[in-house]
């Protein structure tokens, strides 16, 4: 159980930072309020002619930890998010950042080769790149 | 108002200004001794994380730089804007001059002290 103060202890920040969210989600960005709410991690997709790339901004995970699959045309990824311990007598001033377990689910291209896959953890983000069948790949025909 | 707080007022426009940019998510915690500010900015790489801190207002800014292979088309985007920054106001009882930060795995995490004489004491009652 988090201990959370009834007043912060800059009530005029807090009122800014409100007003500032307040504002930027009339903005022409309506994307900008994308990361403090929804679900955990975002993710990025997109594909080339070779592959399907798949991004989750995961910060602050063991690597290890990830479980990444691919069954039947869907890839999972799965995994833990840690809260660090709160020193003694703190109090919680904001609390935002996403904790617990998180499981999201992609549908991938029929095309997708499954054994074709590389994973990699680098700035909290994982990327996963996933390989197309050779049949997918957009071939030139020559005219005779 | 004081030549500080213009300042802080002018940089703010000016930071308002620039290009948009996501306010990334942070747990801020205070103990005894400082305030702990922990940031979720994945995809940033350590040499383009920028915070500073100028007239009582923290800026943290960082541009999210991802690998992405040649001809690559997005088909979905949840993160649509490549920079995270977001400004806090520092309470007078903060030591700005020794901040400490950390930044693994796209975690920034900045310990802020308290001033000396904002430390709390404890005050020995004597019974006389």
């Amino acid at each position: 159980m988090v201990y959370r103060s009834f007043f912060p202890r800059d009530l005029f920040a807090e009122l800014d930072r409100a007003q500032r969210e307040l504002q930027q989600s009339f903005d022409v960005f309506p994307s900008i309020r994308g990361l403090t709410s929804g679900t955990f991690p975002a993710m990025n997709v997109g594909r080339t002619p070779r592959s399907v790339e798949i991004f989750a901004f995961a910060p602050g995970i063991d690597a290890g930890s990830l479980d990444v699959q691919i069954e039947k045309g869907v890839l999972v990824v799965a995994g833990k998010r840690v809260r660090d311990a709160l020193p003694e007598k703190a109090s919680v001033h904001i609390d935002e950042r996403f904790a617990g377990d998180f499981r999201r689910v992609v549908t991938l291209p029929e095309d997708v080769d499954p054994d074709a896959v590389n994973a990699t953890y680098r700035d909290g983000v994982l990327q996963i790149s996933i390989g197309r069948k050779e049949a997918a790949q957009p071939r030139r025909i020559t005219i005779q | 108002m004081n030549m500080n707080e213009q300042n802080a007022i002018a940089r703010n426009n000016e930071v308002a200004r620039r290009e948009p940019a996501l306010l990334p998510p942070v747990d801020v915690i205070e103990d005894a001794s400082g305030i702990t500010l922990l940031a979720d900015l994945p995809g940033v790489a350590r040499e383009s994380l920028d915070i500073q801190v100028e007239a009582e207002t923290l800026t943290i800014e960082g541009a999210v730089a991802l690998k992405l292979p040649e001809g690559m088309e997005a088909t979905h985007a949840e993160l649509g804007v490549p920079r995270y920054r977001r400004l806090f106001t520092l309470s007078k009882e903060l030591d700005a001059s020794r901040v400490e930060a950390d930044f693994r795995d796209g975690v920034l995490k900045l310990r802020i002290p308290k001033a000396e004489h904002a430390q709390p004491k404890r005050i020995r009652v004597n019974v006389g």
